[in-house]
């Protein structure tokens, strides 16, 4: 068969790239510390982004316990309400995700599944995680300062967020301005060495096609971020500067609590556009690492090849390159030229189609498969049934028209929540659950992970899937509370409690998580260098976990792409990357046919 | 935005024409090795510093775009703008920093000849000029600030300010690596790798110069 | 196969719950029948989709589930299944996309006929303007916005005289009449949003936006601020009531136009001091109050507030709830004065009292109540002094143990949730916050350490100033 395709010439050509110089700390601190090792900058990330995300939870719980039983803490003004909202978006989609899934697993598979011994400037990538903790700190430290951290919502739009009145005004919105500027700074040292890293340091045989779909996901959106970030630093300096010095690029001539505030004619909008042309962009940078790693995920715990790989490649930069035209979707009723809502609604809605091709090919690559139900299965198939969820309610909101009752109310709230943080932490998890042995040398213990599994998704669809009923009722977002309305039922109350109460027990479970991530790193099963009969290179290390410089004394070398799961006629049904063709174990002759 | 959408348009077609030639007429799923010929590692000459480098001024190039842009869209938005001229000494800025384009691409050539005794005056003077533009920049901020073109007065004096300074601070950082280009010289390091590190320099510079360039048009423009 | 059960259970639970979920579009009070249209298309292609794709997932985790004994197919491709899917997708969303686009045509083009009022947004109250008989608005300019003049028109302009001027967040519309919605903001962002309308749009400072509709349907709705406006945002209410043609009519010959607004007299002080007369018996000659009869002290108080209260008690709003004793004691003596005249001149007077030193009798923690305060600020400013342009009367100076009454009843609905009484309806939404008697009492001895210096020095110069 051409699939399996033994080339008579099974010729590998030499490695282009001269081997590294590796610096080989001695002590701990050189080590773990100031080390240049990108598994061990990946764990810095993750634990860092893990520790800042756990606040940001804490801050939804404190939200949901003023929406569900309002009026029973007096901790809970209206002014910490809206900080909290605030700080938990920024926190989760940029300090907690962007960070995981770029920083954290970024930085950890890269270089082992591209086959490199390291990021390719180790140095600047250390760098970028000092950076990024001094961005976390920054922040953290605007819950300290006089006033709190800044109330404006996640999306900053001025005159609000510097104007008088704004809870934050005092130093919270400078001290947020600042650790985003220092984030981007962070991220583009990080996001140069992910990008040179992919382009460049690939070993032998690892053609751009032969790449694992995660890093394909990493490294668009990676392109992504790089672009769109400068987007929103632009952004900040220009509010710093209409906050500090009194510019007015965004700040109106206006009125604030009675008085004139001196500044002129500035343009709101243009900060929205500005945001959002980040912004947009932001939910890929989520989104694009997740579908990558999803798909390998799905396609090893279900023995099958990924379906429609090349597909696959061209859907992730297609929706890469379309999220760059339909930003202005979240200002549809902004005020903005009204006939910029038959553009964007279009564009919004042809990035759809990509984004579903994705989704027939996942369910497509467990069709005809052999599912093994296993941890990371199960939050991959969650993520799917998220996703899907997420992904359609998107097509209300994309489509101008729709989008027009529905903005500003729970339907986003819950539509957002659904496809940019249930449906990535899924594949968090996903992943957690998939590498931990590579990272630790043990398996994360299942009975723990089954609770954990199921609260959480069953939990979390609990959580958001009412919401969109609350929006359609027309009930606004960022409410402290509801008051009495003639539109907004009683029972919405008794709706509210109960989405509090699955949002506690499934903050809840997460300890569980953390607990069962500590307990197992110590005490959980061995695992083996590769428990899950897995293609990619990462699970054919020569020391499990593997050691600075990855690979043993010879980078691997590629012979076929990492979706060779069940191939007709091979023994195992699975065949790492860096098994040359003439070595695979073949079945012998008339055994062959398990295949359908 | 528009600007910005050609720039980032043009940067994509470039990128998807790349993937489609690695994957058009690929079969993933077929093993073995791979001809010499079909390896799709870039050009011997694309090293990851270069590449670096390339990525990193597109990541800039973005930057000043989008700044570009900002400014286009304040002066549509609203009907306050009113344009400032800029002081005469920007044209012997501009030819300041010329200068210093040109006295590093001096040095880099010295370099790649193998004369690394003698590039030390190049090098030194692409810095000077550098430094000597970056002072002018401040006297010509100086000179529209006693002009009565104060930062907060019009968005025009304000774009003014802020992307000069935002040009003026990519040269300062890359005087950090200039210095550390000198410094590599001074010790006599391994031509090599001064020429690395001499060539990554020089051709900030340059770009630089071009998005100053351009700057300098949009403010005489608009 | 749990997760294969859990799926169809969680599939036909968002079935079910979609048909049988309480909450649901509000009733449709507009033209916009259309936009219900386009949601329900999507509901339906989208539900499709939804059902299909899972239905499908849940088939293949049951029908490949892990058997030792067989192995997965082995193919990477399939084109003509993926053109199939990439084709059926397109023309799906294309069917979204078409009547959502139409619909939108028709929502940026307002018609003809339509008449047109502005909509006011500021930290946190909705007002309005009608163009008067001229049929044209006036100029404005947020730089000549004052107290006397809240909305900024410009005098010189002879279009502006004729502005018809709506200052409380209640307006009127005429049923089956087009109307254009002209909006802006003299702050931060706000956003007009009647959820029965469907149709809703941001008001920006610097910028008119604007939206269409024709009502539709009688009735009162709720105008709610749909875009996060600061700490009050949750609060910034409105009304709009839809009603036949005469009843908008008569409603709209009472409201002033800017002209006669600009006309009217200065409240007159000497003659307040003789209405002042009824009140001496419980307030006190000098404005002092009488805590035994329940009576706090006036004086010196700001004229706007004390006015805004005296037309509550005059026409209802405030002192009819039945459990608002005291209220209902001062009812009858505000229906005394005749007219508004009446009021702002007895007003006046009160502002002229100077004011009288207040003996706290409340204990609380004030420092606890200093935190609790930060809300409170935003509206009745930092040292209490309260902020006209935010509708916030000043706080300190006024008698604690009547602060301590007035939150009860708030936060019990006995005070404000009267459905004129739309800043009392506000503050009600604010003392909410409050949640024990004993967050009140911090509160209010936090505004006692705010009292007497900060106050006499405002009202000072309130005075040398002269007042409206």
């Amino acid at each position: 068969m051409a699939h399996t395709g033994h080339d008579a010439t099974s010729y590998a050509p030499p490695a282009e790239l001269p081997e590294m110089e590796l610096a080989h700390p001695k002590t701990f601190i050189g080590k773990y510390i100031w080390s240049q090792d990108a598994k061990v900058i990946a764990i810095q990330y993750a634990i860092t982004a893990t520790a800042i995300g756990f606040v940001a939870l804490v801050l939804s719980i404190l939200i949901r316990l003023q929406l569900g039983f309002p009026g029973t803490f007096s901790f809970m003004t209206p002014e910490t309400y809206l900080q909290h909202v605030s700080m938990h978006g920024m926190i989760m989609v940029i300090y907690l995700l962007t960070a995981l899934f770029l920083g954290g697993f970024g930085n950890y598979l890269i270089p082992l599944m591209c086959g490199a011994r390291d990021m390719v400037f180790p140095y600047l990538n250390m760098l970028s995680y000092w950076v990024y903790l001094l961005a976390v700190l920054v922040l953290a430290a605007s819950f300290f300062v006089p006033g709190g951290p800044t109330g404006a919502g996640w999306t900053l739009y001025p005159p609000q967020a510097i104007s008088p009145g704004t809870p934050g005004i005092d130093g919270g919105i400078i001290l947020m301005l600042a650790s985003l500027a220092l984030f981007i700074i962070g991220f583009t040292m990080g996001g140069l060495n992910y990008i040179v890293t992919v382009l460049q340091a690939r070993t032998r045989g690892m053609t751009l096609m032969r790449l694992p779909l995660t890093i394909w996901g990493i490294f668009m959106a990676t392109v992504l971020a790089m672009l769109a970030f400068p987007a929103l630093l632009v952004a900040a300096l220009m509010m710093l500067m209409d906050l500090l010095v009194g510019t007015s690029f965004f700040m109106p001539t206006m009125m604030a609590l009675g008085e004139q505030t001196g500044y002129q004619d500035g343009s709101p909008l243009l900060f929205q556009h500005l945001f959002w042309f980040f912004g947009h962009p932001e939910v890929y940078i989520v989104a694009l690492p997740a579908f990558g790693i999803v798909s390998d995920i799905l396609a090893t715990h279900a023995r099958r090849n990924i379906f429609g790989y090349r597909m696959m490649v061209w859907a992730l930069v297609a929706i890469g390159g379309l999220s760059f035209v339909v930003w202005a979707h979240h200002m549809y009723v902004s005020g903005m030229n009204p006939y910029f809502g038959f553009l964007f609604a279009t564009t919004t809605l042809i990035i759809a189609v990509p984004t579903a091709i994705k989704v027939y090919n996942w369910v497509l690559t467990l069709w005809r498969g052999n599912i093994q139900l296993t941890l990371p299965m199960l939050f991959s198939i969650a993520f799917i049934f998220t996703f899907i969820n997420g992904g359609l309610s998107g097509l209300f909101l994309g489509n101008v028209t729709v989008d027009v009752p529905l903005a500003d109310t729970y339907f986003v709230v819950g539509h957002f929540h659904m496809v940019m943080a249930v449906a990535p932490i899924m594949v968090v998890f996903a992943a957690i659950y998939h590498w931990f042995p590579k990272i630790t040398g043990r398996m994360l213990h299942s009975g723990m992970g089954h609770v954990h599994f199921w609260v959480t998704f069953i939990g979390t669809y609990a959580i958001y899937y009412p919401m969109h009923y609350l929006g359609f009722a027309g009930v606004p977002r960022r409410y402290y509370a509801y008051g009495e309305t003639g539109f907004i039922p009683e029972s919405v109350v008794t709706l509210n409690s109960a989405i509090t109460i699955a949002a506690v027990v499934v903050s809840l479970v997460q300890i569980l998580f953390i607990y069962n991530l500590v307990w197992s790193t110590f005490r959980g099963r061995e695992a083996g260098p590769n428990p899950w009969k897995a293609t990619t290179l990462e699970w054919q290390t020569e020391h499990t976990p593997p050691r600075h410089g990855n690979f043993g004394k010879e980078l691997p070398v590629v012979y076929r792409w990492p979706y060779d799961y069940s191939v007709p006629g091979a023994k195992d049904d699975f065949i790492p990357q860096n098994v040359p063709p003439e070595q695979v174990e073949m079945l012998p002759e008339g055994a062959v046919g398990a295949g359908r | 935005m528009t600007t910005t959408l050609v720039f980032l348009v043009a940067l994509l077609v470039v990128f998807l024409g790349w993937i489609v030639r690695q994957s058009i007429n690929v079969k993933p799923w077929a093993a073995g090795g791979l001809q010499p010929s079909e390896t799709d590692h870039l050009h011997p000459a694309a090293t990851a510093a270069r590449v670096g480098l390339g990525v990193f001024l597109a990541v800039i190039t973005s930057f000043f775009m989008l700044s570009i842009s900002a400014y286009n869209m304040r002066m549509d938005m609203s009907e306050d703008w009113v344009s400032l001229s800029p002081p005469l000494l920007l044209w012997l800025n501009t030819l300041v920093l010329v200068a210093g384009s040109f006295a590093l691409q001096r040095a880099w050539n010295l370099a790649r000849a193998g004369h690394a005794a003698r590039l030390m005056p190049a090098l030194l003077a692409g810095g000077l000029f550098t430094g000597v533009f970056v002072v002018g920049q401040l006297i010509a901020w100086w000179q529209v600030h006693a002009g009565g073109y104060l930062l907060t007065g019009n968005p025009a004096n304000s774009f003014f300010y802020l992307i000069t300074a935002l040009h003026g601070l990519h040269l300062l950082g890359g005087l950090v690596a200039w210095y550390r280009v000198v410094r590599r010289v001074r010790r006599s390091e391994h031509i090599a790798r001064i020429r690395v590190s001499l060539e990554l320099c020089t051709l900030y510079w340059h770009f630089l110069l071009l998005v100053w360039f351009i700057l300098f048009g949009l403010l005489l423009t608009t | 196969m749990a997760i294969a059960l859990v799926l169809m259970l969680l599939l036909v639970g968002t079935v079910l719950f979609h048909f049988l979920s309480p909450w649901n579009l509000t009733p449709l009070a507009s033209n916009w029948g259309a936009i219900d249209n386009t949601i329900l298309i999507t509901f339906w292609v989208t539900g499709f989709v939804f059902v299909v794709v899972n239905l499908f997932l849940v088939y293949a985790i049951i029908r490949y589930r892990y058997n030792a004994a067989r192995r997965s197919s082995y193919e990477p491709e399939n084109k003509s299944l993926e053109l199939w899917l990439t084709g059926i997708t397109t023309v799906g969303i294309a069917a979204l996309l078409a009547p959502g686009l139409v619909v939108w045509g028709s929502f940026v083009t307002v018609p003809d006929d339509a008449h047109e009022f502005e909509v006011i947004g500021q930290q946190w109250h909705w007002s309005f303007r009608f163009p008067g008989e001229d049929g044209e608005f006036g100029a404005v300019d947020p730089r000549l916005i004052t107290e006397d003049n809240p909305f900024g028109l410009d005098p010189d302009d002879p279009n502006s005289l004729d502005d018809v001027l709506v200052q409380s967040p209640v307006v009127l519309l005429p049923i089956d009449r087009p109307v254009k919605v002209l909006m802006r903001s003299t702050d931060v962002i706000h956003n007009f949003k009647v959820a029965n309308f469907r149709a809703k749009m941001d008001l920006l400072a610097g910028q008119v936006t604007y939206m269409w509709l024709t009502p539709t349907r009688e009735g009162e709705y709720d105008v709610i601020c749909a875009q996060l406006c600061g700490v009050g945002h949750f609060a910034m209410r409105g009304r709009v009531e839809i009603v036949q043609q005469e009843v908008f009519d008569e409603w709209f010959a009472r409201q002033p136009t800017f002209g006669e607004l600009q006309a009217r007299a200065a409240p007159d002080p000497v003659a307040g001091e003789q209405l002042y007369a009824t009140c001496i018996a419980c307030h006190g000659s000098g404005g002092e109050g009488n805590r035994d009869l329940n009576s706090p002290a006036i004086a010196g108080m700001d004229a706007w507030s004390v006015a805004r209260q005296l037309k509550n008690f005059r026409s209802g709003a405030r002192g009819t709830h039945s459990e608002d004793i005291y209220g209902q004691q001062m009812r009858p003596f505000a229906t005394l004065l005749a007219d508004e005249d009446a009021i702002r001149n007895v007003a006046a007077y009160i502002e002229t009292l100077s004011p009288v030193r207040i003996e706290p009798t409340v204990a609380g923690d004030a420092r606890r109540g200093e935190r609790l305060y930060r809300t409170c600020a935003n509206c009745h400013g930092r040292d209490g002094q309260g902020i006209r342009a935010v509708n916030g009367p000043a706080l300190a100076g006024v008698d604690d143990w009547y602060h301590v009454t007035q939150l009860a009843n708030f936060r019990e609905g006995v005070r404000g949730r009267h459905h004129e009484d739309m800043y009392g309806n506000q503050m009600v939404d604010m003392a909410q916050m409050l949640v024990s008697e004993r967050d009140v009492r911090d509160v209010v001895a936090y505004i006692n350490t705010l009292a007497a210096p900060g106050r006499t020095m405002a009202t000072a110069q309130l005075g040398a100033q002269g007042d409206d």
